[in-house]
């Protein structure tokens, strides 16, 4: 496979979110508002990225054996950076992200891109795969949350969209609504599937 | 006794993990198909929950607070549920082959359940002390299978509905999941 298949598979073909449904319990959690959804994709990809690149330069130096520890105490190593840094840089994005930073040890997508690309592939191969993952979920949860936040608050990125007069759908923000809004898209896009595979084939 | 049984209330209905705080969903999306293998994930999981909430507070008050080394908590504590994990693994292999054979495929993957790395963060955020920590661990654990149960009965239902073709399967699933936390969503007045 060429390297920019690399970088563009993980957007559209192997969306981690809406295609390969990995690593939900952030984007159901984070999603209610557009500002903690990018804030969510952007401290995933830096661990993907720099876990991609480590998982990969030392794969030839990993037993096999113990490889899936190996892989999560250098994934934690980096979700460790990434938790003081955004505490450092950005006290209210720490504060609404919560519990879920740390949590990204345990995003299947991380731990799946490192076992399924980069303990097989060289680094540079590597680092597309993962830039390519993060912005696939990271376009995702911005979708989902843009959904969320129009819906249930009326507003996008915290500025108000309809006027005084409109009232918002508050079940949105609240978790049911988190369910429903990907339940809802899994189903359009599936719609959209079907209806392009149906074409091709008449 | 207070305390404890607003840990216990607010963890298992107000404020249950899978619903409403949003962790554990690849289980609930994954072993929820059929009731039986979510009967066997509910107990693995709180069978391991309780253990690593009681582990990693010690971990925490006894190791890295004296040593002032908090920062390594997230490191600390996967390999803390890693080995467990581990170890639970072996001990059930040991001594109980019935019990491994229904709950060991379900053991390797708790590893990378967020419920049970949540749930000792949790704990320690909320600053609970050894016993209340445990209790957290198990009230999780009961409303993980409270959720999980009453998931995949709905979705045995499901399967013998028409679906229209582009909400089968996930989506589908996804949406009775909201209608459930909707349900859940009414038990916030209860504290």
């Amino acid at each position: 496979m060429s390297l920019g298949k690399e970088f563009t598979k993980g957007i559209i073909k192997e969306n981690p979110i809406f295609i390969m449904l990995l690593g939900m319990c952030p984007v159901l959690a984070v999603s209610s508002s557009v500002i903690n959804g990018l804030g969510m994709g952007v401290a995933a990809t830096a661990v993907l990225v720099a876990s991609n690149i480590a998982v990969s330069a030392l794969r030839k130096i990993i037993p096999d054996s113990i490889r899936i520890p190996c892989f999560i105490v250098i994934i934690a190593s980096f979700v460790t950076i990434v938790d003081l840094s955004v505490k450092a840089y950005s006290p209210a994005l720490s504060q609404s992200l919560g519990i879920f930073i740390p949590l990204i040890v345990v995003n299947c997508i991380i731990l799946g891109r490192a076992e399924a690309f980069a303990s097989k592939n060289g680094v540079l191969g590597s680092i597309l795969d993962a830039l390519g993952m993060g912005i696939g979920f990271t376009l995702s949860l911005v979708v989902l949350s843009a959904v969320r936040e129009v819906l249930g608050a009326g507003e996008f990125l915290g500025n108000s969209l309809f006027g005084a007069g409109f009232q918002p759908a508050l079940i949105m923000i609240l978790p049911p609504g988190a369910f429903l809004a990907l339940g809802c898209l899994l189903g359009l896009i599936n719609l959209k599937q079907q209806k392009s595979s149906q074409a091709e084939r008449s | 006794m207070g305390k404890i049984f607003v840990i216990v209330v607010s963890a298992v209905l107000v404020n249950n993990i899978v619903l409403s705080q949003f962790l554990g969903i690849c289980p609930l999306l994954g072993v929820s198909k059929k009731l039986s293998p979510a009967f066997g994930m509910s107990a693995a999981v709180g069978f391991v929950m309780v253990l690593a909430s009681a582990m990693s507070w010690i971990v925490q008050n006894w190791i890295l607070v004296p040593m002032g080394i908090e920062y390594l908590q997230t490191i600390a504590f996967i390999l803390v549920i890693a080995s467990l994990v581990q170890f639970v693994e072996m001990v059930v292999r040991k001594m109980s082959p019935a019990l491994y054979k229904a709950l060991g495929v379900y053991l390797p993957l708790i590893t990378t359940n967020c419920a049970v790395l949540g749930t000792a963060i949790t704990n320690i955020n909320a600053d609970y002390n050894l016993l209340e920590a445990v209790i957290n661990g198990a009230a999780n654990a009961a409303g993980f299978a409270l959720a999980l149960i009453l998931f995949s009965g709905l979705r045995e239902r499901l399967d013998e509905v028409t679906v229209p073709a582009s909400l089968a399967g996930t989506p589908i699933a996804l949406v009775t999941a909201g209608i459930m936390a909707m349900a859940f969503l009414g038990f916030s007045g209860l504290l």
